[in-house]
């Protein structure tokens, strides 16, 4: 399956590549050295997020994690997984391993969808860094007072396909 | 040249989480030895290696569709369209379009500006944020593996549609006004 998908992701790699590359060689290089140089600047972070959540995942007891958030731990742990996301601060690192760890060590797939998602849609930094400052605050606001329902949404759909 | 968000390589948040992971991994060392600490270590470098092509893939990506769908396009599209079909071009966009919050949100701002409904405008942003492949690729990949990505996604799959439907549906009931400017 992954291995679909890697073929998918390089073929389009290569179609998006010729466009750029029909537009001029010059464009075409300077992009992928931009975007090699993307790559390469993002290896340490994501590296240390990925190493680090294995090792809190260890680190905390899985007592702490288990009747919180596991995957018998239902609505409510759906519900705190919820409010979770909504407070993590800081850039993805930190919302990714928060988020890995969790899963590692022990908590229900739902919930940690569900925490994904809430942070994604109402980190509250995002929302009064980025969005308030770019768009007319009426829209964000109904933005996220519209999308409460959403990693409640995801968990649910989540639950019935008993997947991942 | 494309516009592109610099990150820093190393800003605080990621000095955070250093240095709980520092922690611990020496937590994991000491209380479980070093049999477990380095199982630990070598299944996640396992993992991140096995995602590093794919990284790489939604960097170059993300690089060539910054630069060949300008986002000047996919405003005019997206502000033209309404009803259900405006929706579902929006969360298409959204999907599609790569950048960090610098680049998206004006991008919605700009449909406001030439007419399209706020109910579109929170489906792009509500896409964008959930199933934008450039952030699935190049971040979420590497620590969730590839089949938990895919099944977030696929559950993530109706929720841009339904926030725009919500919103619509907001605005319509408590005659909210979105049109004015800021």
């Amino acid at each position: 399956m992954m291995l679909v998908v890697s073929i998918f992701l390089w073929i389009v790699v290569v179609v998006l590549g010729f466009m750029t590359a029909m537009r001029g060689t010059y464009l075409f290089r300077a992009n992928v050295r931009e975007s090699v140089i993307e790559f390469l600047r993002l290896i340490p972070r994501i590296a240390l997020g990925v190493i680090g959540s294995g090792f809190i995942a260890d680190a905390i007891p899985r007592d702490l994690i288990v009747p919180w958030i596991g995957p018998d731990s239902g609505l409510l742990g759906v519900t705190i997984a919820t409010i979770g996301g909504a407070a993590t601060s800081g850039g993805p690192v930190v919302g990714f391993s928060v988020a890995a760890a969790a899963l590692k060590g022990g908590g229900g797939a739902p919930q940690v969808i569900a925490y994904l998602v809430a942070w994604a849609l109402f980190s509250i930094q995002r929302l009064i860094g980025w969005e308030i400052p770019t768009m007319p605050p009426r829209v964000v606001w109904l933005r996220a007072a519209i999308s409460i329902p959403l990693p409640y949404v995801a968990a649910a759909a989540a639950m019935l396909l008993h997947k991942p | 040249m494309p516009e592109r968000r610099r990150r820093k390589p190393f800003d605080f948040s990621t000095a955070i989480v250093l240095l709980v992971s520092t922690i611990s991994g020496l937590t994991v060392y000491l209380r479980e030895g070093p049999e477990r600490f380095f199982a630990i270590f070598r299944s996640d470098i396992l993992l991140f290696g096995d995602m590093l092509p794919k990284m790489l893939a939604g960097c170059l990506i993300g690089g060539f569709v910054t630069l060949l769908l300008p986002r000047e396009l996919v405003g005019r599209l997206v502000g033209a369209e309404s009803g259900l079909l405006g929706l579902f071009i929006a969360t298409a966009a959204g999907a599609v379009l790569p950048g960090g919050p610098v680049t998206i949100y004006p991008v919605a701002g700009a449909f406001l500006g030439i007419g399209a409904d706020a109910g579109t405008a929170i489906a792009f942003i509500t896409s964008w944020m959930l199933l934008g492949y450039n952030r699935a690729l190049i971040w979420e990949l590497p620590f969730f593996g590839g089949n938990f990505v895919l099944w977030r996604i696929i559950v993530c799959l109706p929720l841009p549609i339904i926030a725009g439907i919500l919103g619509r549906a907001a605005i319509r009931t408590f005659a909210l006004r979105m049109e004015s400017s800021t």
